[in-house]
Formats: C-alpha cells, structure tokens, sequence
C-alpha cells in the first residue's frame, strides 16, 4: 500500500498545493485531494471527502504521536479508509469528533492548535467503538509499516544477512 | 515415505495433533513399529517458509479460528477473541516456541502435598513420583538437544541477556545463566547451531531450535508406520456400545467429513481444542462428553502466572538482536511462603520485534506516555515472568453454541480469573524485575500485563482418584481405557517451569506405556 502512496505522492508538486489551509496546515486540494503542509504528503481520495480524511489523519497523529514520523506513514495508516463502504461510518465518526470539539474548544478538531486540548477530546470519546477502531487498527496500521522502523532503530528479517552471530548480538559496550 | 493407511484400517493409532505432545507421541510410537495416523488441523510449514516478520508469521501459523473468553482476565478484554498465541501447523506450538526447556522441581510434582490447601484453588498431587520422570526427563532433553545437557555448552548471552544479568547480580541472585535451550548450540543432529538471529517466536528458519515439525514427524514418517494427514480438523471422537473409542471423524482439506477408524486415539490439540473436542463428542451413552464422568474436562485450566517487565536506558540494547529467550534467573523459583505467595517462578529474557511490542507493551494505551516508550524501543530491554498458578475448577473451558467455527462446531469459550496467589506473585515478580533493571541504571520501567497465553495447561487433568480429573498417571481416561490425553492439558498443576520439557516426557513415557499395552492385548 505504501509505495503507492508514495507514488502518488510524488506526482503531486508544490504548485498543486495551491488552496488554502482548512485543517492543522493540511490542504484541501479541491474536491479530492488532500495534502500536508509544504508538500510534504499529498493523497488522492478515492470515497472520503478530504476535510474528513484530513482530520481522521491529524487523529491518528494525536493517538499515536512520533515526532520522528512524517504524515505520510500516518496517512498510509488510514488509508484503507477511504472506500465506499466506510464513508458512512467515518464521516460520523469524524462528525462525532467534531461536535466534541466544538463543545470542548469552539473549533473544529483539527483547528484546536495544542495536542493537549485535542488529546483531551479523544479522551472524552475514548470508549467510543469508533476511537477505539480507529486506534485499533493504527497499532499494525501504523507500526508494520517497514518504512518506519527505522525511526524506533529496529532492524526487521535478519536471516538473509546471515542473523546477528556476526553482527553484534551481544555488542552492548555500556554494561559491566 | 509416508505410510498412507485406510480409513477403515481400526489398527491405527490415532493422534490429534502434532504439537509437543501429539508430534512427540506419534514419532515414539512409530519407532516401536505402532501404525500410526496423525491428523493435524493446520498445514506443513518448513524452516524454508518460515518468515522474519512477526504479524506476518502469525498469520501464516498462529490459530485463528474463533474462540471466545470471559472472566476477570485482562486478555478477556485487550485480546477478547484470541485468549491464546498458539499455533495450527504441522508441528504445532513448537514452531513457535522459544525454546526454554528446564525440568520440574521435585516438590512442584506433589503441589497440594507441599503448598497444602490454598482456599479457592482445587490444587492436587500429580499421581507421578518425581524419580518415575528422571529418565523420561533425560531422553526429553537428549531429543531437544538442550543446552547445559548431555555436554551441549550453554549460548552465548546476547545484549538482553548481558542487562538481566548485571542487574540479577547486583541483586545477588546466583543461579542466573544463559538457560537450558532446545537450540543447538553447535551443530548437531544434522541441525545448524544457533544463528542469533531473533525470530525463535516466529520458526527458526535455521532449524536450530527443535520444533516436532522437522524432526520427530519426519523421522516418524520414515519409518513408514506414521501417516500425517495435514490440514485434518478433527470434529469429533466416536465410539461404540460398549463404551470404547472406535474413530474419529473429521474434516479434510476439502471440507468434507471423513472417518478414520482407530484401535486407540490420543487426543493432543492443546489445552482449548483437547476438551473442546472431548466435549463436542458427547452422545446417548456420554451426554457430558467423552471422559468427562467426574464433570473434569474443560476445568482448571492454567495458564501460568505471567507478565513481563521491560525497561529503557540511556543508551542503547537492542534486545531483538539473538535468542529470544536465552536467559533465566532461578533464585525465585523455590516455593518459599514467606514471599506473601506459595510456589515460584521464574525471570527469563523476552524481546519482542517492534510491531508485536506496540500491540503488547500496554494493550489499548494510546498517547505520548505509550509512544515515547515505544520511541526508546532501541535502548529497551525486556524479562518474561513465568510462574506456577493455581487451578481453579472454575477456570473453565466450556463450548460456546452461540458462536461456530468454519464447520459449524460450536467453539472453546474460556473462562479466567486470576486468583488471589498468582495475583500476590505477579506483583512480587515485577518488582523484582523493576529491580533488577533500576539497579542496572534503567530510567523507566513497565510492569506489562500477561499476553494471550502460550503456556495453556490442565484442562484434562491427571488424578489418582477418578472423581478429581480426567486421566490417570498415563494420560489414560479413568472412563475409556483406548482413550489418551497427550498433550500439556493432562498438567495436574502447572509447576514454574516453561512446560515443554514435561510434555515431551510425559509423551516419551505414554509411548512406553502404549505400545506396552498394545502388545499385551489390554487396549
Ligand atoms: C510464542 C511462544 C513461545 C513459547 N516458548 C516456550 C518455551 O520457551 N518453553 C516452553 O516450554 N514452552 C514454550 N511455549 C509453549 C509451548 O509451545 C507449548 O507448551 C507446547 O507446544 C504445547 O504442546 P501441545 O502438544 O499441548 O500443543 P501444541 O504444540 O499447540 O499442538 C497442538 C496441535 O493440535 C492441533 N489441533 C488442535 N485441534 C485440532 C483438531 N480438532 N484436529 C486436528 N488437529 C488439531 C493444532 O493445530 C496444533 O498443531 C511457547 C509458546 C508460544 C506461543
Ligand atoms: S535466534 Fe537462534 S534459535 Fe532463534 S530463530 Fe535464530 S537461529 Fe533459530
């Protein structure tokens, strides 16, 4: 799934980002586009309308914040969203979300500018199936994407370099 | 090589699963020139199709029909359809496993005798003397090539280990080593030495660690006395008027039932789908289920105490290079009731890969207190917590009707609630882990909760007396004499001991016994 994303990604230059800022610097790019801030991520959607991916990805970054990830992975984590069958159920969970913003902080979810007061929202729909499917699936939406390893310094498959008995298994230097 | 008998052939032995009781039992008997079929519900998987990819892995091996939990039990509610990680494959569980193969301690096979009564639990003697297990004990270990026996030398620690090691040392502990392994730490058996490359939980595509699927079941098979028939779902067990075990039925890879006819069957699907089965043959003569006179089958159930403690540094590990689990402390396993808590347990070396570590650090956590731990993932290590816990009758495996599998069979509910004394241990044992990090200079620590269980035990227990479980010192039913249980499910009480080593006894031994039976006509 990633490197079509990633692909698609790519096509998209700085100039396409041409509309102006709705959500937490996300721009929605016409009727079917979304992108991050600066051209960093931008994604064609296939059924959801962008705002509502737009805040569904600020969501999943607010749930499982790493600083070292880029919005892509994010992104790529709620991809799978966005189809048909889903739009019903996300749009209202999102809406949900939104209702709870606005009577928390007077704004829409992704306008609230501190982690902390968006944070306080979702803690208030914590128990909600819909947060809770949401955060479910990031746990291997999100952390089995290869390409983000990396950032937690984890190695992944090591068989076809031979394991670690030459390769620092027991390297630590620190310990006594 | 495979020896393909008849469906109507009623000499065969039947086994039910070729984990490391079923796959162990098959290959025994087969030596001895027993026909034998085993009927496996999962596929055949090799070191060659084994991957380094922790969801990946499960996927391809780990048991993914339905099953349904309840009880007090935090797995009931983080994992509330998957209550155990074990595995539907040739081979079974022992595709997974780490490897720590350590013997029972004397007293642990004489529980209620040593601990005397524990209110709330339904603790009983094993109707086994400890001195009747010390040669099956040594075969065991001799088969599994464990390290610290027969000569094998111990492996190297790796970098998790070096950590654990430290800090038990700080504390004063002793007996902390690198573990008895069934790794190969040279080669041997025509097996590869151990490669160090972390992924035991997911097949040792070395082969270095024993797993039943490329060693017991294919030297069984090239006898030409032992038939496995994969992708074999056994629905139920049949018998006839006199009460005696005569078939099994189940389904092929196709979907469609079959019947296998048997002059004796063994029943090893581990400790969920070993009473499920017992209990989804009932009939006219047996409306509880099969071996189930004394009300036994399905209770008591243990799953060890368990949990896990891992810890951050301020520099790095890198836990998940090596042997996931070469590494134990034993100085806590002695029953010392001067503890809060009677019988022991014992610390060993845990690492998980990164996407198993975010699904299991703190099941359902969310927010910067769970990914800034998961952000120090290189700097983290980890111990595993694993310690004898009560029976208690009503931890139960029960057949749920509301829910079906694939084939329309009602499914394995499983009832848990920890009782006060695994409780009192558990906390014992993280704090003891906290320690043993924080004196090694860690600067956060997690008392993790249990995973869904891996050690799954008791629930077709042994006992003297009919009336307290369902098999006798063989594992043979007190009610049907061609009927066996051969898998960890026959466990009296649990001991602290990872329980393999004791299963592949025990297997080693009903063989024995068996084949013994067999030739003097008796079954
Ligand atoms: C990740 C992990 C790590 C572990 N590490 C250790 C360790 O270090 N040391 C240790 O001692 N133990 C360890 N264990 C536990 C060990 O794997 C089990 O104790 C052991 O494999 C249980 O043996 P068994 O014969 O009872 O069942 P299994 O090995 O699970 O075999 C049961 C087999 O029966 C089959 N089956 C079930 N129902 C049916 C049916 N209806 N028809 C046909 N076939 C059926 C299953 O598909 C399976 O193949 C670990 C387990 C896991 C998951
Ligand atoms: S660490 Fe050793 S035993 Fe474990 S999978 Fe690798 S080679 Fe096999």
């Amino acid at each position: 799934m990633l490197s079509t994303q990633t692909r698609q990604l790519r096509r998209l230059t700085r100039r396409d980002l041409l509309k102006g800022t709705t959500a937490f610097g996300a721009f929605v790019l016409g009727s079917s586009y979304v992108a991050g801030a600066g051209g960093a991520w931008a994604t064609e959607m296939d059924a959801l309308k962008p705002e509502t991916f737009a805040t569904l990805v600020q969501m999943a970054r607010d749930i499982y914040p790493h600083d070292r990830i880029a919005d892509e992975y994010y992104v790529a984590a709620v991809k799978g969203y966005d189809k048909p069958e889903e739009v019903d159920a996300i749009t209202a969970g999102i809406d949900a979300l939104n209702d709870a913003a606005r009577n928390m902080h007077e704004l829409e979810y992704a306008d609230i500018g501190w982690e902390r007061d968006r944070v306080d929202v979702l803690r208030s729909m914590e128990d909600d199936p819909f947060f809770q499917r949401i955060r479910g699936g990031l746990v291997t939406g999100l952390y089995n994407q290869k390409a983000v390893w990396p950032v937690f310094g984890y190695e992944g498959e090591s068989f076809s370099k031979g394991g670690y008995i030459n390769r620092g298994f027991d390297d630590i230097a620190w310990i006594g | 090589m495979t020896a393909p008998f008849e469906l109507t052939d009623d000499s065969v032995v039947v086994v039910i699963g070729t984990g490391a009781g079923g796959g162990v039992l098959a290959n025994e008997l087969a030596q001895k020139g027993v026909s034998v079929v085993a009927l496996e519900a999962g596929g055949r998987y090799l070191p060659e199709d084994y991957v380094n990819d922790e969801w990946e892995s499960f996927g391809q091996l780990a048991w993914l029909d339905p099953r349904t939990t309840s009880g007090d039990w935090r797995v009931a509610k983080d994992f509330s359809g998957l209550p155990a990680w074990i595995v539907k494959a040739v081979g079974g569980t022992t595709t997974h496993w780490a490897g720590a193969s350590i013997r029972f301690q004397d007293h642990e096979w004489k529980a209620l005798t040593n601990y005397g009564e524990v209110e709330g639990a339904s603790l009983l003697d094993w109707p086994i003397d400890p001195r009747e297990m010390d040669d099956y004990y040594d075969k065991a270990e001799k088969k599994l090539n464990v390290t610290r026996t027969n000569g094998n030398p111990g492996l190297p620690g790796n970098n998790n280990y070096k950590v654990f090691e430290a800090g038990a040392k700080k504390l004063g502990y002793t007996e902390v080593h690198t573990g008895r392994m069934a790794i190969n730490s040279r080669d041997d058996q025509d097996r590869l030495m151990c490669q160090q490359t972390g992924f035991c939980f997911q097949g040792c595509k070395w082969g270095a660690k024993w797993s039943s699927a490329y060693t017991d079941i294919p030297e069984g098979e090239a006898t030409g006395n032992l038939e496995v028939r994969e992708k074999a779902h056994v629905a139920r067990i049949l018998h006839n008027e006199a009460g005696k075990v005569t078939g099994v039925e189940y389904f092929d890879e196709n979907g469609d039932l079959q019947m296998q006819k048997a002059r004796v069957v063994c029943v090893a699907g581990n400790s969920f789908e070993s009473p499920r089965m017992l209990l989804n043959s009932a009939s006219n003569m047996f409306p509880n289920g099969l071996a189930n006179s004394s009300d036994q089958v399905g209770r008591n159930y243990m799953r060890h105490m368990t949990g896990s403690v891992y810890a951050v540094f301020d520099k790095p590990v890198k836990m998940w290079r090596g042997t996931t689990m070469a590494g134990i402390i034993q100085d806590e396993s002695k029953h010392d009731p001067s503890r809060g808590f009677v019988g022991g347990y014992e610390l060993e070396t845990l690492s998980l890969g990164l996407p198993f570590m975010a699904a299991f650090l703190d099941p359902g956590a969310w927010g910067r207190e769970f990914t800034t731990a998961l952000d120090e993932y290189e700097n983290m290590a980890g111990m595993w917590i694993v310690g004898e816990d009560m029976p208690q009758s009503t931890n139960r495996v029960t057949l749920n009707s509301e829910v079906k599998d694939q084939f329309g069979l009602p499914v394995a509910n499983v009832h848990f609630d920890d009782h006060p004394n695994d409780i009192a241990m558990r906390n014992h044992a993280y704090d003891r882990g906290t320690a043993i990090y924080d004196a090694v200079g860690a600067t956060r620590t997690f008392p993790t909760p249990p995973y869904p269980s891996t050690h799954n035990l008791g629930t077709n227990r042994m006992s003297e007396n009919p009336e307290d479980g369902v098999c006798n010192k063989w594992g043979q039913t007190h009610d049907i004499a061609n009927l066996f249980i051969s898998d960890g499910s026959q466990f009296t009480t649990g001991a602290a001991e990872n329980p393999t080593l004791t299963i592949v006894a025990l297997a080693i031994r009903q063989a024995d016994h068996i084949a013994g039976e067999l030739s003097a006509g008796n079954i």
